[in-house]
């Protein structure tokens, strides 16, 4: 679920904007219907391939979770005629690379290769997509290391704090559920359950795709049509967007460390909502970004209560969240709580001063074009900006856009975004001075 | 017969050599003031790097001054005329840019990427501590205690850091090479600002600065910025370079040891006195690239690992490298095999492959994954202004940078074979042992 939270924050980073040249993105769709975002580079020999399917392990069924991610962690663990140790070898052969990952939104894929060998890494990362094997050696050895990654996540109190959260926020919803899993929903995975999550999560119903580098748009349509062509046209209807369930409650969850960590939010901006970037600015006073923030200020500059706190636009496909976290000592973690309530309701009051406003659009203006640092970056981006449901052009306005907010205009939507009475926490550790309104044990 | 087929494959997709651009975008030009200026051009997003590389560094910190080069890195970013104590890093921070600075033995780097649009801010920032660094005694004395607290935390406070600084001591006796580039804490706490701003002046001037501008801006604009912010400074009187001395085989120096109880298991490092890349002359250099490669690399089937760390070899681990400290080969034993053992084993390897030489098939395999990373890594913009500071502060020209994927990709066998002898037939070498504090079964046997 930090995962859900990392992902969240690199859309609000897309949805900020570049200055200088415009970021050349040319749609292209295939003969087979087909479609991508090219950004065409002839300079360099490389290629990068990027695509995501929409859906993958929101898709699992309560009971189920972890069977998505498992499955796309295994599409690059033996294809067609090769094994793992046949299938490595050779993408190492022709230096070349092809990972998939799930987020709790998508799967992701992403291919880099040299131009020159465009043909044969393209028909692996087709054997792969298509025709993934699930050797028995293969799941075993991936379903270890995954109970492994479990039993680490639940052994750390800051990730059962946020499963909690997101269990509370999202509940009967995947969100509210573990991306990879429990140790008893992976363990009763069977290599049935595998291929139904292929056939139903990789689908060109939910697919986006963007291309980078040398290759032209004529060349690239008919590659689309070779790579993604076999995949089923339809697959199953995707989970409809929650409205986070937030009652400004506080859990505390019992755990045996010094340090008490915090996780709080109120429900977020949804993608494709026209206050987005006003809240990315209301976000990067308050307590986003790497710039000096208002909690950063108060709790640990001022006070020291703290060693950092952040704050992120959490907005998924599927449900927004407005998160944020910090740790304290067990010790100082009511005053700490204190603070943060305190600076809620005062930006929820006062919204941002004019310097505050000026500060975080110079940041975000100037922070964003670092983002697009090299072929595999530049691909991620436009999978992310195809995700945000803007059109290509978007990136080289999204100055303008961040440059025309008013200060009543951020004040309206921190008085949306940022609700006080609302505000909910979850907190694992001992904390000295707060009452919560339920306690779980571990 | 993978093997053969994928050597194959792989320089047929990499296409006849030279490569089409072995660094596209890339130009040069020189101020009137001496300043060097280098453009990459990259224009696939709207960022830049700038990075101003000096050239200077440990190797020339006066006697009775070691680590005063390191020391000025820091003073950098204290006030001048126009800034204020580290106004410039939260200047670039807020604009969502990072910096960076550091120092090495010939050399002084500071570097910010940022937003393309914000090029002549940062640069207006770097031109203006070229010449105007104006830190107050209370400033100076209070980074002096921040040096002393990283020398004492990177130097002292990790058994790496220790090994690593006798080692070089002792493979570089009486050299410029062989000193830290922290300095000494005694030596780092007596300095005045004085001596401080007398070296600031004597090695902080256009014409021993090369300023790297890499990403979406076009090279007249560079030129244009650089003219005006850099243009106005004068040159300095260069002093002259640190001597080198000219002889560096010494056969038969001791092995240095450090033991501490941080340390896991007995570890083995080694390292050749070892040319670096000439102007004009990088063949050698090349050939240990993909000697080390070969010997070292870390997968299973290096001539190391398959003849030290099979499943009836002496070692756990076995790799090697190639640096500006050497050619370097590292050995982790097996928890009982004996320290002595396990060299001799080594030593027994290195006698066997300068007897059979290289493989050729696995030379051209490895040239096809040294082509392959040369093009790789035009995908990133910063690393390219990295290699092309560090190039030319090395006594390397342009043509030299241009050159280098050509000459890594016509390396011979009979290079790589001349290289090996050359380097690891010398005998010049220091071996050290990194151990745990109490002697265990896997030490050294003296």
């Amino acid at each position: 679920m930090i995962r859900a939270l990392l992902l969240a924050i690199a859309l609000g980073m897309a949805a900020s904007n570049s200055a200088q040249a415009a970021i050349a993105i040319v749609p292209v769709t295939s003969p087979g219907g087909i479609s991508a975002w090219l950004s065409e580079e002839h300079t360099i020999p490389i290629l990068t391939i990027e695509a995501s399917f929409l859906g993958g392990p929101a898709l699992d069924a309560a009971g189920h979770e972890g069977t998505t991610a498992l499955m796309a962690d295994l599409l690059d663990e033996g294809a067609g005629g090769l094994d793992a140790q046949g299938f490595a070898t050779a993408l190492e052969d022709v230096a070349a690379g092809i990972r998939f990952a799930a987020s709790p939104d998508d799967i992701r894929v992403s291919a880099t290769m040299l131009s020159g060998t465009r043909d044969r890494v393209t028909e692996l990362l087709r054997l792969a997509l298509t025709e993934p094997r699930f050797d028995a050696e293969a799941v075993e050895r991936l379903r270890a290391q995954t109970l492994a990654g479990i039993a680490q996540r639940d052994a750390e109190p800051q990730a059962e704090a946020n499963l909690v959260f997101f269990a509370q926020a999202f509940p009967d919803h995947p969100y509210g559920r573990p991306t990879e899993g429990t140790a008893a929903s992976v363990a009763a995975i069977t290599a049935e359950d595998l291929r139904a999550a292929h056939t139903a999560a990789l689908t060109r119903e939910h697919l986006r795709i963007a291309v980078v580098g040398d290759i032209t748009p004529g060349e690239l349509g008919p590659l689309l049509d070779r790579v993604f062509g076999a995949l089923p046209a339809t697959g199953p209807s995707l989970p409809l967007v929650a409205l986070p369930q937030l009652s400004g409650k506080t859990t505390v969850i019992d755990a045996d460390t010094p340090q008490s960590v915090v996780i709080f939010g109120n429900a977020g901006i949804p993608i494709g909502d026209p206050d987005f970037i006003p809240a990315m600015l209301v976000n990067t006073v308050l307590g986003g970004g790497s710039l000096a923030t208002r909690l950063g200020e108060e709790m640990r500059v001022k006070r020291g209560l703290t060693y950092g706190v952040n704050t992120g636009l959490a907005s998924g496909q599927f449900g927004a969240l407005y998160l944020g976290a910090f740790s304290s000592s067990n010790a100082h973690i009511a005053e700490a709580i204190g603070i943060l309530r305190a600076e809620w309701r005062r930006m929820a009051g006062e919204g941002l001063s004019d310097a505050e406003l000026a500060a975080a659009k110079r940041y975000l203006t100037g922070e964003f074009p670092l983002r697009f640092d090299g072929s595999g970056d530049i691909a991620e981006q436009l999978i992310n900006l195809q995700l945000a449901g803007v059109d290509p052009d978007y990136v080289n306005r999204r100055s303008g856009l961040i440059e025309a907010v008013t200060a009543a205009e951020a004040a309206r939507v921190a008085r949306r975004l940022v609700q006080p009475a609302a505000l909910t926490l979850v907190i694992a550790g001992r904390p000295q001075g707060i009452a919560p309104a339920s306690a779980l044990s571990r | 017969m993978r093997h053969v087929l994928s050597a194959l494959a792989l320089s047929l997709a990499l296409g006849p050599a030279p490569s089409p651009a072995a660094e596209p975008g890339l130009h040069g030009f020189a101020l009137a003031n001496g300043l060097a200026v280098v453009v990459i051009e990259d224009h696939r997003a709207p960022a830049v790097t700038q990075m101003l590389w000096y050239r200077v560094g440990s190797a020339d910190d006066p006697a009775g001054q070691s680590g005063m080069a390191h020391f000025l890195e820091h003073l950098m970013f204290k006030a001048t005329g126009r800034l204020a104590d580290g106004e410039l890093d939260r200047i670039v921070e807020e604009n969502g840019g990072s910096f960076e600075a550091f120092t090495a033995t010939d050399q002084t780097a500071f570097g910010e990427r940022i937003a393309a649009d914000r090029l002549d801010l940062v640069m207006g920032m770097e031109a203006d501590r070229m010449v105007n660094l104006a830190p107050s005694e209370a400033s100076l004395r209070a980074e002096r205690a921040v040096v002393v607290e990283q020398r004492r935390q990177v130097l002292d406070g990790t058994p790496d850091g220790a090994f690593d600084e006798r080692l070089r001591a002792a493979l570089y006796p009486d050299s410029p090479d062989g000193r830290s580039t922290i300095g000494s804490e005694a030596e780092i706490a007596g300095f005045s600002r004085a001596a401080a701003m007398a070296f600031y002046r004597a090695h902080y001037a256009p014409n021993t600065a090369i300023l790297v501008v890499a990403g979406d801006v076009g090279t007249d604009a560079v030129r244009r910025m650089a003219e005006a912010h850099f243009g106005p400074i004068p040159p300095v009187p260069l002093a002259p370079r640190p001597a080198r001395p000219e002889e560096r085989r010494h056969p038969g120096t001791p092995p240095i040891e450090v033991r501490d109880a941080r340390v896991p298991v007995p570890q083995l490092t080694r390292v050749y006195l070892a040319p670096a890349r000439r102007a004009g002359d990088q063949t050698e250099a090349a050939a240990l690239v993909v000697l080390a490669d070969l010997l070292g690399a870390e997968r299973v089937t290096s001539v190391m690992a398959r003849a030290l760390a099979g499943a009836d070899g002496v070692a756990l681990a076995a790799e090697a490298s190639y640096s500006d400290l050497g050619f370097e080969l590292y050995l982790v034993p097996k928890p009982g095999v004996d320290g002595g053992a396990a060299e001799a084993a080594l030593d027994a390897m290195i006698a066997r492959f300068l007897e059979d030489g290289p493989d050729p098939q696995e030379i051209e395999r490895i040239r096809g994954r040294v082509r392959a990373s040369e093009i790789y890594r035009l995908d990133d913009v910063a690393s390219r202004a990295h290699r092309v500071g560090e190039a030319l502060t090395s006594g390397l020209t342009l043509a030299d940078v241009e050159a280098w994927p050509d000459v890594l990709a016509a390396v011979t066998v009979a290079d790589v074979r001349a290289a090996a002898a050359d380097v690891l037939g010398s005998g010049a070498f220091v071996t050290g042992w990194l151990l745990p504090t109490a002697p265990a079964p896997g030490g050294p046997s003296q």
